[in-house]
């Protein structure tokens, strides 16, 4: 939001640097790099099993990588002492797939918990807080009090939104929003994604399958391929010559996406 | 979100007038950082301003807006408002946005949890879990009938029966469980020789602890203690192992495909452990025994020559044959409860932990029941 410099476009927020990343045997990534710009929506594609949550953990520091560096915010994430983890925490938010609510809370309650565990406020100041942040997320007003399980699969990303943004973050991490949802609500999601983004100035950095997700929100897409990423807009992945991004943009469902995005 | 420490002073400043109007100029980052000097000023404000009138802000100096700022804003506005008009100038549409909705928010009522009132919900819990246990009752029934229809179709037609699917679940319910079950009743064995020895000695009836404990472990123990383990340690698998078929919906892909989801998996897991049980409960006797002989020799030096002559004239061979004739009907309770529970997990992935404690529980607690039924059906017997 306002407590961060001015959108200016070439600022890099997130830098991945030779980035390795192995299972056993396996290597996923080698080899990586990434920037992510401040004020960006990149959404990140690739084939099941290139990684792509995989490097979203290790760019939220839940895995560490076997060689490479990442600097988020301007700090490296993979040599931060805990006090500094912690406050570089509170300036990102997370939505998991499945919004990841603590089931054992409601709703309010459960945006509510950065509020309460990082910061001094007073009850009314987080009560309000929650209350702006839930209808941010498109829910209605008596949704505060009910449980997750209440809720259907659409709202619990919403609540999961809202929780991630309750501490204003400046950069916000979407782990496949759309998916399961069905396409109304998809499209819905993308819509508030898209607005919550230039109306607070987020960063956002979204994996995702959804071709449509892709193409109506996000400025510029990074493809996982050959354990390295590609990054570009739209167009110019239209033109890339690897076979995958080939596919994934010239198959049938990113055509008919693309061809949707330009009837629009 | 710098925790700047700027005085309170500083975030509202009287600007003198306009028209009629006093002027407060907002200045500085209203942020969460800040909100310690924030919530001061905007008190501080609120009480210079005590009859004050018509009120503008002036909030163009604000260098930084985020959600808690503008909630303070928006409490400051609603503390002025009762005195008078009041407007809040030099906003930009974003952090006009942010105000609107901070103002809404900030003067609603409470949240709150659901509304619960104490006692009737007591009621009301009761309630629900009583019948809650009916159902579970009939519905348990049902399966227990389900079962045996389906075995006894399979009697029929013995060449259904998966041969291979029953000695892998005897070797995981019963093969497996030798160590621990052993380990178990031995300690037990000795547990019992050792307190019995103690008592007994006070009479001088020293080697009547060869009959505590032959009797005890025979007839009740070791297959008490065999069955409890195996509950915890077979029933909660059977319970884990088809739930989460349930919820990968291989249940479901097995019924779509003309399979029987009881012939399947129900039939051989509850066969197998029926098998394995007894023959589980006769080794954990004879551990107990064990541990027993070497407890008496330890404390009463009883020789393992004494102890076995003992057990013979003091122990009937019908007291391990009550003992043991309990196992295969706990081994099917143990089964059908397990997988009962595995088979009702519906959905998500806590469903499956939920049930499984719950088929531990149910069937220790039914083994008991049975048991303490066995125990007056025999003395009816005269056993």
């Amino acid at each position: 939001m306002d407590a961060q410099p001015p959108y200016s476009g070439d600022e890099t927020v997130i830098r991945v640097r030779g980035l390795r990343t192995r299972f056993g045997p396996q290597v996923i990534h080698d080899g990586l790099d990434l920037d992510v710009r401040r004020g960006e929506v990149l959404g990140v594609v690739g084939g099941s099993g290139t990684g792509k949550s995989v490097l979203l953990k290790e760019i939220l520091g839940l895995i560490r990588p076997a060689a490479g560096s990442i600097e988020v915010l301007g700090h490296d994430i993979t040599a931060l002492s805990e006090p500094a983890r912690v406050a570089l925490q509170r300036r990102w938010g997370v939505l998991f797939q499945d919004g990841a609510l603590f089931s054992s809370m409601t709703v309010a309650e459960n945006v509510a918990v950065p509020l309460r565990e990082h910061t001094d406020l007073d009850n009314a100041t987080i009560e309000a807080a929650v209350r702006i942040k839930i209808r941010m997320a498109g829910l209605p007003e008596d949704s505060c009090s009910k449980k997750p399980s209440q809720l259907s699969g659409g709202m619990r990303k919403r609540a999961g939104l809202a929780r991630a943004l309750a501490l204003d973050p400046e950069i916000l991490f979407l782990d496949e929003p759309t998916a399961g949802l069905d396409p109304i609500g998809a499209a819905a999601f993308d819509e508030l994604v898209g607005g919550l983004q230039r109306s607070l100035g987020l960063t956002v950095f979204m994996v995702t399958h959804d071709l449509d997700s892709l193409i109506t929100v996000c400025d510029r897409i990074a493809a996982l391929v050959d354990r390295r990423v590609r990054t570009g807009t739209v167009a110019e992945m239209l033109t890339e010559s690897h076979p995958w991004i080939r596919n994934y943009f010239h198959g049938p469902r990113g055509r008919a996406a693309i061809d949707a995005q330009e009837a629009r | 979100m710098t925790g700047t420490a700027e005085p309170a002073a500083a975030f509202l400043v009287p600007a003198g007038t306009a028209g009629t109007a006093r002027v407060l100029a907002a200045r500085g980052r209203w942020v969460l950082g800040a909100w310690d000097g924030l919530s001061q000023a905007v008190e501080g404000a609120a009480a210079g301003l005590a009859g004050a009138g018509a009120v503008r802000i002036e909030a163009q100096g604000i260098e930084a807006l985020d959600t808690v700022g503008a909630i303070e804003l928006a409490r400051l506005a609603r503390r002025l408002e009762a005195l008078g008009p009041v407007e809040i100038a030099g906003l930009d549409p974003v952090r006009q946005g942010l105000l609107d909705a901070a103002r809404k928010a900030e003067c609603a009522p409470p949240i709150g949890r659901p509304v619960e009132r104490p006692i009737i919900a007591v009621v009301e819990r009761a309630g629900r879990a009583a019948y809650a246990m009916l159902d579970e009752t009939l519905d348990l029934l049902a399966f227990v009938g389900m079962v045996a229809i389906t075995l006894g179709r399979t009697a029929l037609r013995p060449a259904r029966l998966r041969g291979s699917a029953i000695i892998h679940h005897m070797e995981k319910t019963g093969l497996d469980a030798l160590p621990i079950v052993g380990l178990l009743s031995f300690l037990i064995g000795v547990v019992l020789a050792y307190q019995g020895a103690d008592q007994l000695r006070r009479f001088g009836a020293q080697l009547f602890v060869v009959n505590l404990v032959g009797i005890s472990i025979l007839r009740e123990i070791g297959v008490l203690m065999t069955s409890i383990i195996v509950a915890g340690r077979s029933g909660s698998a059977f319970t884990a192992q088809i739930g989460t078929m349930q919820v990968n919906q291989e249940v479901d892909a097995m019924r779509t495909l003309g399979l029987d989801p009881v012939e399947i998996l129900v039939l051989p897991r509850m066969i197998a452990l029926v098998l394995a049980l007894p023959l589980l409960s006769f080794y954990a006797a004879a551990m107990g025994l064990l541990g027993g002989a070497a407890a008496s020799y330890a404390v009463l030096d009883v020789t393992l020559a004494q102890f076995l002559r003992q057990l013979q004239t003091a122990v009937p061979v019908g007291t391990m044959l009550v003992g043991l004739a309990k196992a295969p009907v706990f081994a099917a309770v143990i089964a059908l409860v397990g997988c009962y529970e595995g088979l009702k997990v519906s959905g998500s992935a806590d469903s499956v932990g939920r049930l499984t404690t719950k088929s531990v529980v149910v069937s220790i607690f039914l083994v008991i029941v049975l048991d303490a039924l066995f125990s007056i059906l025999f003395a009816s017997f005269g056993l």
